[in-house]
């Protein structure tokens, strides 16, 4: 394998990227780990590797503000390992992990093996996310400060339903302290309680307990209030309302400091998925309506959705194969979410720059960092075809889980290489 | 985009459109449930004999699988598959298997290894018939005997059975389901028969605390005054009021509720002359009906018992069969 | 062939061997039960022709069919209706053809499981052979041998007609 002194040069790829659309053919040289030229420049003086990128779109590696890893945990359900290397073959090259992990991550202690294994077992840059509380029982805060030393990335509720205002208060209020960035899923508890799919014409037909949208639109207008009141920087995760996207784009123009992201599966489903009782669309928040997808796709196509998400929740056979309600919530997507991504691009309902710019620029910001292809960032690369197509299926994924959204269908959109800091971490190896 | 399973409709039926499981009314057309109410109206015949047996499922196997208990639906279920012939086998799983914290999937590993030709389910998840369906080996047949707050398509057949032995048809029919509407699985089964069959109205009568979202989505007209809700109906049907449902603030109280949707003498008054009342029972009286009503000319809740026997007779043997003619494509004929 | 199968002059053996039967077995008031569908057109012609007033029986004998574990059940089953008591009494069973016997033996079994007859006599008005079980009529209006590829069906209620046809 090739270390981060190597030089790189990608030929014959086309750049992708904020800026670039996708369309011109030109030359990446890599350098240090940094993009070190684009076009004429980088096609002078010798290198140790080429990458013939073509047919390939080139474009920077994508971001992750959402994703479970499993570790620490039983390790049934997937590990750093596993989880990673998934990502990788995503086209992923940074990945945050929620803290719900077990135990969850709500001490410098579990931050730390997370970064130690993560160092010697991931492929990509995995990013550690805190628990905003003690144990993500919404009681205690954590030790958000230090949990920041001991380096995550921002504070996080790990997707566990909000019950008390007072709290989320002080929660806003120290982490303003200290300038970090919140990232919280709003899901009234009291409202969301037992159910598990979107209270809507699905639940009354099937008889399942539903989760009404007022569950997660009155959590983000709360949210959306202690934030403005508080000046804390919020990210709301995974909404899945229309509504929610209005207030959000209402609170932006107030000047609040809110950003958002979506899953990519409650871009392409609805709550017509659990139709058959399919246990894998048991995702929370749960698929909504068609207008309710459609209020989401408008809220990327705008950029009050700065980030499409992977949420991806891996689980062991077990935890998936029973009646849908006591199957565990989650779908395993990050190997699916740019083949998802490019069936919206194919439907017309976002462009290409659209897709790219959620996945990677967007998320990024959130995070305080940027993404492109300009020359000096990180080599943070995704080269993908994105005619060529693969199959989900038991042995075709590399996630432990296996439950992905669309299974036994040609998909379109194959990661040929993934590079991280200019190292492969995806691809067939020196060619 | 809808996800790539397949639906309830292509999991029950063979490909010739018999049917081959019996998990929810939705997806059966209106022929298909006649034929279930004419069989069973042969089998009723059946009943009226010396010999009450009829030798259709001998040898087969037919497992009660019951992870909530209910001696009622129990007992009619293995009535009907004893008439049949078949070998009973009832295994009240709720107080076994998952007590040991043994997984559904697991519990149909272990049952698959009897060679059972059906399973009969009644399970507290909406759904769960369906998972099992998918799940076992092709050629068991499954009969949903309520799941959650589903599907209960059995009862729901029986009070068709009994609609049309009293009415002759469901046209022009006006019905009304009065209660718990939101928790109930034999509402759902009875709207969807209902429209299925060709009614002319089916209404449901609940304060919107009882009410699921979207209920008209269902096929039916919402009535929040029961007084209005009672004209010229032709049949009503009342739900069972579970006592907790005052704890989670659904209603305030057993006597308020009856006041406003209790079916009482005066009430009854109001719907046509000659209007069925039905009730799938037990029932709590003077908390969904008033007991004159109940022991009435008009209530027809105690003679449900041998439709029940028989709809599920008729059941069991279209699933059987439809299992047969999916596995041998052989048609015979006798001389 | 098809001359030989005239209705009448077939009723008419049916009729006269039963008379017979009934005669040598000294039976007065025998009760009639018609197999669904030609028996039971059979069953109303003869108790026309021997001036019973008794209602005759309908069985249908889907329930009791020995083949249904290999294809299933009859999707359109009637009810069996046998409107009088069958314990002890002398029972004319009528259908209209017989050829492997297995719709008897289900018709018998159906007609015990009522109650337990003093007799029953089997009359059909065409034997095709080919038994496969020991049952035989007693009385038949006709024998027939059929080739391979011919078949016979009773085609009724009015007018009640033999149809002989060859398959392809």
């Amino acid at each position: 394998m090739s270390d981060q002194q190597t030089t790189v040069r990608i030929i014959h790829g086309r750049l992708l990227d904020g800026e670039h659309d996708g369309s011109a053919v030109t030359t990446l040289l890599l350098q240090g780990g940094h993009i070190a030229a684009v076009g004429a420049d980088a096609e002078i003086g010798d290198v140790d590797r080429v990458i013939d990128a073509s047919g390939c779109l080139v474009a920077p590696g994508f971001i992750d503000l959402n994703c479970n890893l499993r570790e620490p945990g039983n390790g049934q359900k997937g590990n750093i390992a596993s989880e990673s290397l998934a990502a990788a073959r995503g086209g992923y090259t940074t990945v945050c992990a929620s803290p719900d992990t077990s135990p969850v991550n709500d001490s410098s202690a579990v931050t730390n093996l997370i970064r130690d294994v993560a160092g010697r077992q991931s492929p990509i840059r995995i990013l550690p996310l805190g628990a905003v509380t003690r144990g993500l029982e919404g009681e205690l805060l954590s030790d958000m400060a230090g949990l920041t030393r001991a380096g995550c990335v921002a504070l996080s509720n790990g997707g566990a339903q909000l019950r008390n205002a007072r709290i989320l208060r002080r929660c806003m209020a120290y982490a303003r302290t200290f300038d970090l960035t919140l990232m919280l899923a709003p899901v009234n508890q009291a409202l969301a309680a037992d159910g598990y799919a979107h209270d809507g014409l699905v639940t009354s037909r099937l008889g399942l307990l539903g989760i009404p949208e007022v569950a997660e639109t009155t959590a983000v207008m709360e949210l959306l209030l202690l934030a403005e009141e508080t000046g804390v920087r919020l990210h709301l995760n995974q909404l899945s309302c229309a509504r929610s996207v209005e207030m959000v784009a209402d609170a932006q123009r107030r000047g609040v400091a809110v950003s958002a992201d979506v899953a990519m599966h409650q871009l392409l489903f609805t709550e017509d998925a659990l139709a058959g009782f399919d246990s894998r669309f048991h995702v929370r928040p749960p698929l909504r309506t068609e207008a309710d997808r459609q209020g989401l796709l408008a809220g990327v196509r705008d950029g009050v959705i700065g980030a499409i998400v992977s949420q991806h929740q891996p689980h062991d056979s077990a935890a998936k194969q029973a009646p849908l309600g006591a199957t565990e919530p989650g779908l395993s997507t990050i190997e699916s979410v740019l083949s998802m991504g490019l069936e919206l691009v194919a439907d017309g309902e976002l462009t290409l720059s659209q897709l790219v710019v959620a996945l990677t620029s967007g998320p990024a910001a959130v995070l305080g960092e940027t993404a492109s292809l300009a020359v000096g960032q990180r080599a943070d690369l995704c080269v993908f075809d994105a005619d060529a197509s693969w199959q989900a299926g038991d042995d075709s994924l590399l996630s432990a889980g296996k439950h992905a959204p669309i299974r036994h269908c040609p998909l379109k959109g194959v990661v040929r290489h993934t590079l991280c800091a200019g190292v492969e971490a995806w691809g067939p190896g020196g060619d | 985009m809808t996800a790539n399973d397949p639906s309830s409709q292509s999991l029950q039926l063979t490909g010739n459109g018999q049917l081959k499981h019996f998990l929810t009314l939705d997806g059966l057309d209106r022929a298909l449930l006649t034929e279930i109410l004419d069989t069973a109206d042969s089998f009723i015949e059946v009943g009226e004999r010396t010999i009450k047996k009829v030798p259709l499922l001998r040898g087969k196997t037919v497992v009660n699988l019951f992870f909530e208990s209910s001696t009622r639906t129990r007992s009619t279920f293995e009535l009907a598959a004893k008439r049949l012939s078949a070998d009973v086998l009832n295994l009240d799983i709720s107080t076994s298997a998952t007590s040991k914290g043994e997984s559904l999937s697991d519990t149909l590993l272990n049952l698959e290894a009897m060679a059972s030709d059906m399973f009969v389910v009644r399970h507290s998840q909406s759904g769960a018939p369906h998972f099992i369906a998918e799940s076992v080996t092709p050629g068991v047949a499954i009969i949903n005997a309520g799941d959650g707050r589903h599907a209960h398509p059995t009862q729901a057949m029986l009070d068709m059975l009994t609609i049309r032995q009293h009415k002759g048809a469901f046209e022009g029919l006006k019905v009304a389901i009065v209660g718990d509407i939101l928790h109930s699985r034999v509402a759902r089964s009875q709207i969807r028969a209902l429209n299925a069959l060709g009614a002319e109205e089916v209404r449901v009568i609940a304060p919107g605390t009882l009410l699921p979202a979207d209920v008209e989505s269902l096929g039916c007209k919402v009535e929040y005054d029961m007084v209005r809700g009672m004209q010229d109906l032709d049949v009503v049907i009342m739900l069972r009021l579970q006592k907790e449902r005052m704890e989670g603030a659904l209603l305030p109280s057993e006597r308020e509720f009856y006041r406003l949707y209790g079916l009482s003498q005066d009430k009854l008054a109001l719907a046509r002359p000659g209007c069925l009342v039905m009730h799938p029972g037990p029932i709590n009286r003077g908390v969904e009906i008033e007991s004159a009503v109940a022991d009435g000319p008009q209530s027809v809740i105690l003679n449900q018992v041998t439709n029940g026997i028989a709809v599920r007779m008729a059941v069991m043997s279209m699933a059987m069969s439809g299992q047969v003619s999916e596995r041998t494509q052989v048609a015979g004929e006798q001389g | 062939m098809t001359a030989l199968l005239n209705m009448d002059q077939l009723l008419d053996q049916l009729e006269s061997g039963l008379r017979e039967q009934m005669t040598r077995r000294g039976i007065e008031s025998p009760t009639l039960i018609g197999i669904r569908t030609g028996g039971v057109w059979i069953a109303d012609a003869l108790k026309k022709r021997l001036g019973l007033t008794e209602p005759f029986g309908e069985l249908d004998i889907s329930f009791y069919r020995d083949d249904f574990s290999r294809i299933g059940l009859n999707p359109r089953v009637k009810p069996s209706h046998l409107p009088f008591e069958t314990e002890g009494r002398d029972i004319v069973l009528v259908d209209d053809v017989i050829m492997s016997g297995r719709t008897i033996r289900a018709a018998m079994n159906e007609i015990f499981d009522y109650g337990r007859p003093a007799s029953i006599i089997l009359a059909t008005l065409i034997d095709l052979g080919n038994r496969e079980l020991p049952i035989q009529p007693d009385v038949v209006a006709q024998v027939l041998t059929l080739k391979e590829t011919q078949r016979v069906k009773l085609r009724g209620p009015d007018p009640l007609h033999i149809e002989m046809r060859e398959t392809e």
